[in-house]
């Protein structure tokens, strides 16, 4: 893994993260991005597209691809030099007039799927897609078996007369 | 009722797997594959940095036909390539040539980069606006690529060269296309 | 000599944990009294030698001592007071001292306010605590000390991290980590009623309030953070989804899921197999999210990728504990016997829809979490799963749980039916519609969809009070008196679902936000979201320990002058780093929210934002935790189960 230095000749702020996060002084907290510098994208506003209509386009293209030296942060949320090069990249794109899917081919083409903040749905990825649809399934499937081992179980056994106090002191006034 | 220990256990297992491969410095989760092993060189065309001579895809593909050349990315603000000068030196004095592309750098820095640590170049191609080397896949410096003698990228390293990657990797790869 | 004996207190904490973790099984299996009495002492005496080990640190970071290695790279001398102290959880090794003295903690309420208990529930909740806590105790001791000595001491230290010196996440770890360790009860509860093989509803009652007091602290602790990251990290986001994040996401998902299904446990004895299940999934995502974060193998800012070794033992503890405990409930559930029977639509059935949706969404949080390493390991393929994944895959699942909440609670247990539901809360659905279309005029469909369903959940939270008051069909005195005889549970819930009602309004506001980045010199003026600002001032100013820029920014709407605002940009001369001081001007409708960047050529660069309904996304989760929090003060949670303790389970 290429540490400080390799990143881009302003020290961006990403490289103060991997310098901390190299030298193993990750603070335990849960927080987020919690060593990134401020991440200040778009820092320079002539960066930005006059068109706010292809300006739009391309944050949202921009948002989907991810910042290569950073840690799960858009190209469009982080400040190193890296992510400031491919944002002018897709702006120059937008303007050129090719589509949002062509920029993201573009892109995946140097840099695979990796460059990729919302995967493809691919047989690798199938799983992944599947997560939701799976885990209702097998909630609703469990619902299912529940209910009927209760319906075996003989309903609600017949309570005890014991039993039938505390149901009553449980349920209390209600 | 099986089901929770068996999706844990697998995920463990998984979790343990990774950990030790990592420790064996086999696993990087923080490494990236370049699409571009495999593949042609990029086309592209870059004039020199100073006073070397610079190149585009067509002189790389030529001189790579008669022998591999490993193209190696690097800058003199970037310190690992510093640290992987005496590598390229060794590997240069073994007849390797070595094509350089400076990416985002000024003739002036990389001219004292270039005394300090030796010059192990035959070319260096000047990426002064690092366009080209995104269109390898670069994420930053310094990444060497090996190019065969029908000009396909046939290994790829991102992250300085080491004695440990040179022989385990590029010596194997080396050897493959000879 | 201070540290020395922190690292003592650290290690007797140990010994003890282990000894109550021991006597508690063993002494509840062998039904010895005399053992089972003793646990609650050692749970006791554990809090206070840990609380000792505890303030030993925190006497070593603000007499700078700088002998002990936590200190040299994480305080320095001219830190403020305030981040010398809270500095000492703001690292890794701290942390996990902080881990064990929240879980002592724990011990001891359960020691002090458990006195009704079951004696061997009683000292098996703690013997499951315990030997929880001498897990963690020991690797602190072994591989992650915060009591390390340097020799020759340092001459000052490296200092914290400059975004870490702020009020708002100086407190945010001993919430949020109360929050999760607190779900160590519920557990302990899972595990000592598997071990005695019995569940009811006295159960229930015992383990849903350390529940909703741990997810109160949770869902306060997981705003604190989006919080601090929108106002500090200056760029008005607050939820990225990263695995640190979703960490503690996760264990909020699934309690949320079992503060619920408590309920169920509790009033109709039924869902005790999937509750027990909850309560030891709840904690294990609490372990695996703050612990796995930290071995290097999730692609997060957190790692501690250098130490693979930590994670091996990590590794170990956890496969101890959640296997343990899962080994324990694939033996003993289905012995547990099930309980009454529910139509498919009653409150059950709304509250396993809910279970559903939001284990399912824990489960897309999970997968998307863990998926890229795992596709690496066994697929050998890079990718990434990052924020578009996450949105797309969890909205489908997240509309319905807000569709449902508000209806949920208005259904009758065991068997409902729809209709009479609709003549109650018609009016909420009719106004939520009437703003969906309103809103679609000028928007984007979600955004109009989000502000419908934020106005159906507020509205429809709080028709079980308006059904139970009679309210504007009795005379209001009336009204007013049905209200004070409502139970208190009644009105927590109605809250704390309006709340994620706010919370989604909140959410939705964004899609009305608006953002300018101008480079403006001093006396420049500029319109955006509809108000004037204009530049009046640069100027530097100097903190403890940084050096500061600040702009002075004067906001005038339709002329009217409204505020001044002063964003900075510090440099922390120690660290290198600079951050930006955002500057935010709220009315809660609409947060100003300024940020000074880059200055060049005598021009700096501003950041203007209008971010609309901001401050209800955190006010949101304010009401979800008050609404838990009145819950827990429901006197029926609070009398009642002790008189039938004794009953229920005969020790």
């Amino acid at each position: 893994m290429k540490m400080n230095g390799g990143l881009g000749p302003e020290a961006p702020s990403c490289a103060a993260r991997f310098r901390v996060t190299g030298a193993g002084r990750a603070p335990g907290l849960l927080l987020v991005l919690l060593l990134s510098g401020p991440a200040f994208a778009v820092a320079d506003p002539k960066e930005m597209l006059p068109d706010p209509q292809q300006e739009a386009r391309a944050e949202a293209i921009g948002s989907q691809l991810r910042c290569l030296v950073c840690q799960n942060e858009s190209i469009e949320d982080s400040n190193a030099d890296m992510a400031k090069d491919l944002r002018a990249i897709v702006r120059q794109r937008v303007v050129a007039g090719t589509t949002d899917q062509q920029v993201i081919d573009w892109m995946v083409a140097r840099y695979g799927n990796f460059v990729r903040l919302k995967p493809p749905l691919m047989l690798s990825t199938a799983l992944l897609w599947a997560t939701p649809a799976l885990g209702l399934l097998l909630g609703g499937l469990a619902a299912w078996w529940g209910r009927r081992r209760a319906v075996e179980q003989g309903g609600p056994a017949p309570l005890t007369a014991a039993e039938q106090a505390r149901l009553r002191e449980l349920t209390g006034a209600e | 009722m099986l089901a929770p220990l068996g999706l844990a256990a697998a995920a463990g297992l998984a979790f343990w797997k990774m950990l030790d491969r990592m420790a064996a410095g086999k696993f990087d989760p923080h490494a990236l594959d370049n699409p571009l092993v495999g593949k042609q060189v990029p086309d592209f065309s870059l004039t020199g940095l100073g006073k070397a001579k610079g190149f585009g895809a067509a002189d790389l593909k030529q001189a790579a036909a008669a022998k591999p050349v490993l193209v190696n990315f690097y800058a003199s603000w970037c310190i690992p390539c510093a640290e992987e000068a005496d590598i390229l030196a060794s590997l240069a004095a073994e007849g390797i040539p070595i094509w350089a592309v400076a990416y985002k750098d000024t003739e002036a820095a990389s001219g004292e980069f270039l005394n300090r640590y030796g010059n192990p170049y035959a070319r260096i191609a000047n990426d002064a606006a690092g366009r080209v080397a995104i269109d390898w896949g670069v994420y930053g410096v310094p990444e060497s690529f090996l190019i065969d003698r029908s000009g396909i990228v046939r290994w790829h390293l991102a992250g300085p060269l080491t004695e440990d990657s040179v022989r385990s990797e590029l010596r194997p790869a080396l050897r493959a296309i000879a | 000599m201070i540290p020395e004996l922190g690292n003592f207190a650290l290690a007797l904490g140990c010994c003890l944990a282990l000894a109550q973790g021991f006597i508690g099984i063993y002494g509840a299996w062998r039904r010895d009294s005399r053992l089972m009495a003793a646990t609650p002492g050692l749970a006791i005496g554990q809090f206070l030698a840990l609380a000792a080990s505890a303030a030993a640190l925190a006497w070593a970071a603000t007499h700078d001592d700088f002998s002990v290695l936590n200190i040299v790279q994480n305080s320095a001398a001219a830190k403020p007071l305030l981040y010398k102290i809270t500095g000492t959880w703001g690292n890794h090794e701290g942390s996990i001292l902080l881990w064990g003295l929240v879980l002592a903690i724990c011990g001891a309420a359960v020691a002090l306010a458990g006195g009704n208990l079951p004696t061997a529930l009683r000292a098996r909740v703690l013997g499951v605590l315990g030997g929880t806590s001498c897990g963690f105790l020991l690797f602190a001791l072994t591989t992650s000390n915060p009591f390390a000595r340097i020799w020759p001491p340092a001459a000052d230290g490296q200092g914290m991290n400059p975004l870490l010196q702020d009020p708002g996440l100086a407190f945010h770890p001993p919430i949020l980590y109360t929050g999760y360790v607190g779900f160590a009860v519920p557990f302990a509860f899972a595990v000592a009623a598997l071990l005695e093989g019995r569940i009811d509803a006295a159960w229930g009652r015992w383990v849903r309030p350390w529940a909703l007091v741990s997810w109160c602290f949770l869902t306060c602790g997981i705003a604190l953070g989006s919080w601090w990251a929108y106002y500090e990290l200056g760029w008005g986001g607050y939820w990225f989804w990263d695995p640190v994040e979703n960490a503690s996401l996760m264990p909020w998902l699934t309690g949320t899921a079992l503060v619920h299904s408590a309920i169920v446990v509790e009033k109709r004895e039924s869902l005790k197999i999937w509750t027990v299940l909850l309560a030891i999934g709840t904690f294990s995502l609490s372990l695996s999210g703050t612990f796995l974060v930290r071995s290097g193998i999730l692609n997060s800012v957190h790692a501690f990728a250098s130490d693979p070794a930590r994670g091996i033992f990590i590794l170990a503890l956890l496969a101890l504990v959640i296997g343990g405990s899962l080994l324990l409930f694939a033996l003993r559930a289905p012995r547990l016997a099930s309980g009454g029977i529910f139509a498919p639509i009653s409150r059950e059935g709304a509250i396993v829809l809910n279970n559903i949706l939001l284990c399912s969404i824990c489960a897309v949080v999970v997968v998307g979490t863990m998926y890229p390493p795992f596709c690496d390991l066994l697929l050998g393929e890079k990718i990434s799963v990052g924020a578009p994944f996450f949105n797309a895959a969890v909205l489908p699942l997240a509309i319905p749980v807000f569709a449902a909440m508000a209806v949920g609670p208005l259904l009758p247990w065991k068997r409902a039916r729809l209709w009479p539901v609709v003549q109650h809360a018609w009016w909420a659905a009719l106004i939520a519609v009437v703003i969906a279309g309103a809103c679609s005029i000028g928007m984007k469909i979600l955004p109009a969809l989000a502000f419908g369903l934020s106005a159906w959940l507020i509205l429809g939270s709080f028709a079980e009070v308006v059904e139970r008051t009679l309210l504007f069909r009795a005379p209001v005195a009336s009204s007013f008196r049905r209200a004070r005889g409502l139970p208190v549970a009644v009105l927590g819930a109605a809250i704390a679902h309006a709340g994620m009602g706010v919370t989604v309004a909140g959410l939705a506001g964004a899609s009305l936000s608006t953002q300018k980045i101008v480079s403006a010199k001093v006396g420049d003026s500029f319109q955006s979201g509809g108000y004037e600002w204009t530049l009046m001032r640069l100027e530097d100013v100097d903190g403890p320990n940084y050096s500061s820029r600040m702009a002075t920014i004067y906001v005038k709407q339709d002329g009217v002058p409204l505020t001044l605002m002063y964003p900075s940009r510090r440099t922390f001369p120690l660290q290198h780093q600079t951050t930006y001081d955002v500057a935010i001007s709220t009315n809660f409708l609409r947060d100003l929210y300024a940020v000074l960047g880059e200055e060049r050529d005598g021009a700096a660069v501003l950041r203007l934002h209008v971010n609309v309904l901001a401050p209800w996304i955190w006010l949101g989760a304010g009401f979800m935790a008050l609404g838990g929090a009145l819950s827990l003060a429901d006197r029926r949670l609070r009398v009642g189960a002790p008189s039938r303790a004794r009953v229920a389970v005969p020790a």
